[in-house]
């Protein structure tokens, strides 16, 4: 281990500013684009997408709909009308085959949120955080599901930060963003990429979503890997690296199988060897 | 060697165990609060009226996905989404009557768009839906019962003369003067608001509410006589006699009809009656029947 450079010093040096960023920088523009494409209705009268992300409807023909919501009304004993399963059926092959988390890291405007917090708690040098188990995703993905059966309502929907975030940009309801901002205070000072990684139950279905999904990051160069741990910190879930880094000896493929990633490629442009690629992964 | 194992394997089993109690019950805990929050941020506030053609409120926050496409496709923008701290469900779409009342698009475009039929698509008549019930909640301020001429819910009625009608009433107050009353028929009424949104009061007199709030309900066993003997042709119990005045010889009421009747003398000789009782009382006394 040589980590006594900061971290990304030391890609920028090997690969510059683009070869640095390239992956980080295409996914703030796609989510700049997909804001921007769903601000153009409202702002411009330009009507490409309508809705949000629980529901929209593309050039007023393709519906998409979140798998979460139809879900819970499942739960709550309501089937819905055709438009919203079809919607979910697009958005479950979509993201079923690039990697559900895909959602996570490209589109989901939490993202941006949960980010920011990560970069200024490593600005900050903040340490220091409680142990909450990934797999309390799972738990709460669970009660979230179960609620609507005995409630039956949508009881998560009052408080889902996604949505809610997106509705606020969308329809200017900016009070929601107190939700946000208790994400942002507890991704900064009580559970290092907290939310995201460990609480989230959107991300917990796509990431049961992609299970089985195509589109993967390789370390088809892990042998030329110097140990600079600096992919296992920029990654939002780092236990998903080291199988297929440092699985050699076992036997293992050099490829990240575990649907917790996010294909968000920040490990892609952090390496300085150039040992990470986007691939099938198969 | 294998004691070693095995303790390693309690130890992970401990883990495990401990890890997963917690798990729960943090989660069970956080399970509660989302439902009692939810329960309590669920409650529609009773100015708030849902879109056409919504599910009743509790179906509706199963089924809506609070995206907001009604509140695009409304063209005159009367909808909203819900934000928090609002009496309604948040991202829920709803609209205020006294703001602004639904438009009643003949297309209603606002239902068709709705991915999941939280607003239901078998709505194809504006004139069937039913987003809340018009009460005149005042009568103190409503100018018409002060003896005013107004009628202005009337007239702006979207479903004119059905769902509020005007009615004659005596005014007590002046003792000369008609008071012109409205009068809301929930059978027509599609709660559409307009008649809260144009009331001349400072605060409208008429109101829109949800339907559960403004309507009440008749015990299921009542049974309304006169339509049951309508629906029959006639009583369903005793047979209905004609009621008798007491009247002088040669005079009859028509009740209802004419009124008083004075007989002329040659229909004064035909008997008035068929009643056992002969119209001379000295006829009943001499009956030997009714001696002892």
């Amino acid at each position: 281990m040589k980590n006594n450079e900061a971290i990304g010093q030391r890609s920028l040096k090997a690969k510059g500013f683009i070869g640095s960023y390239k992956w980080l920088i295409l996914r703030r523009l796609t989510q700049l684009l997909t804001m921007m494409l769903f601000l153009l209705g409202p702002v411009a009268g330009i009507w490409i997408i309508k809705g949000n992300l629980a529901s929209s409807l593309i050039l007023d023909t393709v519906p998409l709909a979140e798998p979460l919501y139809v879900l819970q009304a499942f739960a709550a004993g309501i089937l819905p009308h055709s438009t919203a399963l079809i919607g979910v059926l697009i958005i479950i092959t979509f993201y079923g085959l690039l990697g559900g988390r895909v959602y996570c890291s490209w589109f989901c405007p939490v993202n941006v949120v949960t980010d920011s917090a990560d970069w200024l708690r490593e600005k900050l040098s903040l340490t220091g955080s409680i142990s909450v188990s990934r797999n309390t995703r799972y738990w709460i993905l669970a009660i979230v599901v179960i609620l609507p059966a005995i409630t039956g309502t949508m009881a998560y929907e009052s408080l889902n930060p996604v949505p809610m975030l997106h509705r606020a940009i969308i329809f200017g309801s900016f009070s929601a963003l107190s939700v946000i901002l208790a994400i942002f205070v507890f991704d900064l000072f009580i559970q290092k990429k907290g939310w995201c990684g460990h609480l989230c139950p959107m991300g917990a279905l796509y990431k049961l979503i992609g299970s089985f999904s195509l589109v993967g990051v390789k370390a088809d160069k892990r042998s030329d890997c110097d140990d600079c741990m600096d992919c296992f910190i920029v990654c939002p879930e780092p236990q998903v690296i080291k199988p297929a880094l440092k699985g050699e000896q076992k036997n293992i493929e050099p490829v990240i199988k575990d649907s917790s990633c996010t294909n968000c490629g920040r490990c892609i442009d952090i390496c300085h060897k150039d040992v990470f690629h986007f691939g099938i992964r198969k | 060697m294998s004691k070693i194992k095995d303790n390693v394997q309690s130890a992970s089993r401990r883990k495990f165990i401990s890890e997963t109690a917690k798990n729960a019950c943090a989660v069970g805990l956080l399970g509660l609060g989302i439902g009692v929050y939810s329960k309590s941020a669920n409650s529609l506030s009773s100015s708030a009226l849902r879109p056409p053609g919504a599910l009743p409120e509790e179906d509706f926050l199963a089924a809506c996905t609070r995206c907001g496409l009604c509140v695009r496709d409304c063209p005159y923008d009367i909808l909203k989404l819900a934000d928090i701290g609002e009496q309604v469900a948040v991202g829920t779409p709803y609209f205020v009557a006294r703001e602004a009342g639904c438009e009643m698009c003949p297309d209603i475009p606002c239902v068709p768009v709705c991915p999941t039929g939280a607003l239901d698509h078998k709505l194809t008549n504006i004139d069937d839906a039913r987003m809340g019930l018009a009460v005149v909640i005042d009568q103190e301020t409503c100018i018409a019962f002060l003896g005013l001429r107004c009628e202005v819910c009337f007239n702006i009625c979207p479903v004119r003369g059905k769902a509020i009608t005007v009615e004659a009433s005596h005014n007590k107050r002046s003792g000369k003067h008609a008071r012109f009353i409205p009068i809301v028929h929930s059978d027509s009424c599609t709660g559409c608001g307009k008649c809260e949104e144009a009331c001349i009061t400072d605060q409208a007199a008429i109101k829109v509410l949800p339907i559960d709030l403004a309507k009440g309900k008749l015990g299921e066993h009542y049974r309304l006589g006169w339509k049951e003997k309508e629906a029959a042709g006639a009583s369903l119990v005793t047979p209905d006699t004609e009621h008798r005045y007491n009247l002088p010889e040669g005079v009859t009421y028509d009740h209802g009809g004419e009124g008083l009747i004075i007989q002329s003398e040659a229909e004064a000789q035909t008997p008035l009656s068929d009643s056992p009782f002969s119209d001379n009382p000295l006829d009943t006394l001499n009956n030997s029947s009714i001696k002892d």
